[in-house]
């Protein structure tokens, strides 16, 4: 195949004291938070703070008959208790989603799940709070709970939104795209079908820093500054003066340190609220931060997807045609937190890294009695849940025909000379080379070897599986036309101030939440203007103090906020080449730009630094020109970006128990130009870990009774470095043609990519013994039964 | 309640209520922000302090039960100014990315190290295994703490 491409990571264009692009540099930000000097949203203190703590609903589904909080306000140390009726006196008892829905913040009328808000205590310290909280008498008459989305689509099913005019249903949203009429024609044409049932089950983000807030409304001025685990400060800024009709002049929300968020800390929660209102109501800064129960049972779920796959084939493999008919599981808030046109995500990039002319994908929603969220856990809108589905899907074509799980992939993929690349759902897929990363990745796992290994030991009754997944992803929106979030367009910005000593200052609309902005963005700009990464500030999260942007999910910083530092970097560039030519006395058009300085075409000796054009910005400028080095720009991307990869996992499985263990994962990512390889590769472990996770024991389950099973870390199982496989890496540099330096995003890439290669793995061992799913999480009792099904009896 | 504590090495009298957590307490009371909280049923491991040297959840003792003995918290972890090698390695390693478990995570790598200077990397999982980390895939962590051996090894030698 023919290679268009390098295909490893160019070599740096700057020196390592300049440290620009493909430089390894070691985190700014690590000289805080190794010696403990991070300051996370906990470690705000302010004085005459109080502390707020949530009551919340023990049951799934039931009717509130009357609150009784006297014995609470009773309790010494105890200032207030906030109700639903209280908050309704000023228009605060519901709020807007993210997904133009409404959500209870404290409950007036029902809870609808367990551990949603019912009461707000406020007290002078945080253990008076939670004491109190046992305190308040709520009345509640049961209703029967809805649980899963088939039974809240049921006739008859009990109603869980009543408080929505028009609402006589469960149902939540029903979306369709693609051709049903071309695609019904591909399934007849078709020589096998080949579908799939499974459900990606729901999970949580867990980021270790729960979410919490200290909102600190001044009673003369009216100015509430907020600080709060946001990952969307600007967003947040607005929708909090849409909501709560204070002047958006006077809020300020500061987003600290971030102790990880993943999609979690996107939307906004009840508990912001309620400190907001407590403040302005009370006059004091109120603090709130939940705890892990909390955290895991009310904040932004991810995933609860339950997919029919179908895959129209001709019988030397080739794919004719995709079909899917999906139902998702909202809880009983429509929060998720995606780009209003399109109310499953970017779901409809499911047909995958394959080229085939038809797709046709109807989603529908159900409200049940489970917690709101639907939020983009470490992964673009929904991306996650299409990848899984199509490589599953692909990975189970092959045994039908008889292929090799590699070649039937190599036989269906979008050809590099196909991009740009336009899917039958509409997304034109920017650059690619399919065909070379799954090819690296079989050669660093030594794929023929394997397979020749694996038919080896079964025919020794040995179980050994293979599971690839050679995934697509779409990261980095907007553009402004089509995706924008709550009606904010997703662009992005970054401001740059050139100091007159020739150092200076970024200012962004993205942040960072353990990324490592502080030095990568410091990076582009290095590369942009030669000034040393060393020498550059980066400033995130205080919306006093930072340009507007649509902040940080969905791989978006380094697409948007990344092509937003280089172009403002660029016109300051532009700027400096005008006080360059008045300090050399030359044309503009005369001089040449090298790293870090201008010099006379011709005469290379006659130069000035980019350190020296700062200087005489404030000191030497030509008549008429501005004065200053400073500048801002807002980047409104004109595509999304399209990393991809090829990923392979090799299992053993016990047939006795059930028990999988992963002894390689090889992972070749391509993710255009790395700005820092070193924070690529680790922002890849982050996501392999994550994936395993999901495949292997992390979900949020429910008893039937709509009791949240996964309500702490002892049920909800986050892996430890003992189970967490070794990972191994690889890399294909394919860059983005439209992305000022050719950068695509990656954070989330290893979290979309790998769990169909880790279940694709499990399923490959027993596809001989007619096996073709297991759901998510892989449970060891989970494969016992598969095998003890297909092989009809107890396998052990 | 009235104890006395040594927090990285510097001896107080405090008096404490018996319900006090010894995290809170670290927090509140001697105002070492660095140690933090993350589950309360001692799992995630991000309040892990060393509590006469040996890793402890801070989020499951009390205060009162930190009395006349010696914790080191993150804040101790550096020697007059000069880095312990445990962090010069999480940074050079990139053992860290949103930092909330670091703290906890280099803490335990220390009473590892201390008690066994060439650790293999199963023991080095192992020892971290009561400590969560969702960003890194708990790769560079391993690798920083094989560092760290390594440089304690080159100091001894």
């Amino acid at each position: 195949m023919a290679a268009t491409e390098p295909a490893t990571s160019p070599e740096p264009t700057t020196s390592p004291e300049i440290g620009g692009i493909g430089h390894s540099l070691r985190r700014r930000e690590d000289d805080r938070f190794i010696r403990g000097a991070g300051r996370y949203l906990d470690d705000v203190v302010l004085p005459r703070m109080l502390h707020l703590a949530l009551l919340r609903s023990p049951v799934p589904h039931a009717r509130i008959n009357g609150i009784d909080a006297s014995a609470a306000l009773e309790l010494p140390g105890v200032v207030a208790v906030l109700t639903g009726q209280d908050l309704a006196a000023y228009n605060l008892a519901w709020m807007p989603t993210l997904s133009a829905d409404t959500q209870a913040v404290l409950a007036t009328d029902k809870v609808r799940f367990q551990g949603q808000e019912v009461a707000a205590v406020i007290a002078e310290d945080p253990y008076s709070a939670w004491d109190a909280l046992d305190l308040i008498d709520v009345d509640y008459e049961m209703l029967p709970a809805v649980t899963t989305p088939q039974q809240a689509l049921e006739d008859g099913a009990p109603l869980i939104r009543d408080d929505k005019e028009g609402q006589a249903d469960n149902r939540c949203y029903t979306w369709e795209t693609g051709d049903a009429q071309a695609t019904e024609e591909a399934f007849a044409a078709a020589d096998v079908v080949v579908s799939l049932d499974t459900h990606y089950p729901r999970s949580h983000p867990a980021p270790l820093e729960t979410c919490g807030c200290v909102a600190d409304v001044n009673p003369a001025t009216g100015q509430a500054t907020v600080y709060m685990t946001s990952q969307a400060p600007h967003a947040h800024r607005t929708l909090f003066a849409l909501v709560a009709g204070l002047p958006e002049e006077n809020i300020r929300i500061v987003s600290p340190d971030i102790g990880g968020g993943f999609g979690n800390k996107v939307p906004i929660y009840p508990g912001y609220v309620c400190a907001t209102a407590a403040s302005l109501v009370l006059g004091r800064p109120v603090k709130w931060v939940e705890s892990r129960t909390e955290n895991l049972i009310s904040t932004g779920f991810a995933r609860d997807y339950h997919m029919h796959g179908e895959l129209a084939l001709r019988q030397d493999g080739k794919i004719l045609g995709l079909r899917v008919r999906m139902l998702s599981d909202n809880g009983a808030f429509f929060s998720d937190a995606q780009p209003s046109k399109f109310r499953a995500g970017l779901f409809h990039i499911v047909t995958g890294s394959y080229d085939y002319p038809t797709a046709h994908i109807v989603t529908e929603g159900a409200y049940t009695n489970k917690a709101p969220g639907g939020v983009a856990y470490r992964c673009s809108f929904r991306v996650t849940e299409a990848s899984y589905l199509i490589e599953r899907l692909v990975q189970n074509a092959a045994y039908e025909l008889n292929l090799d799980p590699a070649e039937i992939r190599m036989r269906n993929f979008i050809r590099p000379d196909q991009f740009p690349y336009q899917s039958p759902t509409g997304f034109v897929y920017d650059s690619g080379d399919y065909p070379r990363a799954l090819q690296v990745a079989m050669e660093q796992v030594g794929y023929d070897e394997l397979r020749r290994e694996q038919a080896e030991a079964r025919a020794e009754g040995k179980l050994i599986g293979i599971g690839l997944a050679s995934f697509t992803e779409v990261v980095g929106a907007g553009n402004h036309k089509d995706y924008d979030i709550a009606g904010l367009k997703m662009f992005d910005s970054a401001e740059l101030r050139v100091h007159p000593t020739g150092k200076a200052i970024l200012k962004l609309g993205v942040k960072s939440q353990g990324q490592g902005h502080e030095t990568t963005f410091a990076q582009i700009v290095a590369n942009e203007l030669g000034i040393p990464a060393t020498d550059i500030a980066v400033r995130e999260g205080d919306t006093d103090d930072t340009p507007y942007g649509l902040g940080t999910y969905a791989s978006r910083s380094t697409p948007v906020g990344g092509a937003a530092t280089a172009m403002v970097a660029r016109k300051l560039r532009d700027k400096a080449r005008v006080i360059a030519a008045h300090l050399l006395e030359a044309a503009e058009e005369d001089l040449e730009w090298e790293t870090g300085r201008f010099f006379v075409r011709g005469t290379p000796s006659r130069g000035v630094t980019i350190q020296d054009v700062a200087f005489a910005a404030y000191t030497n400028f030509p008549d008429g020109l501005e004065p200053g080095l400073e500048g801002v720009h807002y980047y409104d991307p004109p595509n999304m970006t399209y990393p991809f990869g090829s990923y392979i996992v090799v299992v053993e499985v016990d047939a006795e128990t059930g028990v999988w263990k992963v002894r390689r994962m090889v992972a070749v990512d391509d993710c255009g130009v790395r700005i820092n390889p070193m924070i690529v590769e680790g922002q890849i472990h982050g996501g392999l870990a994550e994936g395993f996770a999901m495949a292997n024991m992390q979900f949020i389950d429910f008893d039937e009774d709509g009791n949240c099973i996964g309500s702490n870390f002892m049920d909800y199982l986050v892996p430890t470095a003992w189970e967490t496989p070794r990972f191994e890496l690889g890399e294909t540099v394919t860059p983005s043609p439209h992305h000022p330096i050719g950068a695509k995003g990656v954070g989330e890439s290893a979290t979309v990519g790998s769990p169909a290669a880790y279940v694709n793995a499990v399923i490959d061992a027993l596809a001989h013994l007619g096996v073709r799913n297991i759901d998510m999480p892989v449970l060891p009792d989970r494969v016992w039964s598969a095998i003890a099904e297909a092989g009809g009896g107890d396998p052990g | 309640m009235e104890i006395t504590v040594t927090i990285n090495g510097a001896a107080d009298t405090y008096d404490v209520e018996p319900w006090v957590l010894l995290a809170d307490f670290i927090r509140t009371r001697a105002g070492l922000t660095g140690t933090h909280i993350g589950c309360d049923t001692t799992s995630c491991g991000v309040c892990t302090v060393l509590l006469d040297g040996k890793p402890v959840k801070s989020c499951t003792l009390f205060a009162v039960q930190a009395d006349g003995r010696a914790v080191t918290t993150v804040e101790g972890l550096a020697q007059n100014g000069e880095l312990d090698p445990i962090q010069q390695a999480f940074k050079e390693c990139h053992g860290l990315q949103c930092g909330f478990c670091t703290p906890a995570m280099m803490l335990v790598s220390r009473a590892l190290l201390d008690a066994n200077p060439d650790p293999s990397e199963d023991d080095i999982r192992w020892a971290i295994s009561g400590n969560l980390c969702r960003c890194t895939g708990y790769v560079n962590i391993v690798k920083a703490v094989r560092q760290a051996a390594g440089a304690g090894a080159t100091e001894g030698d």
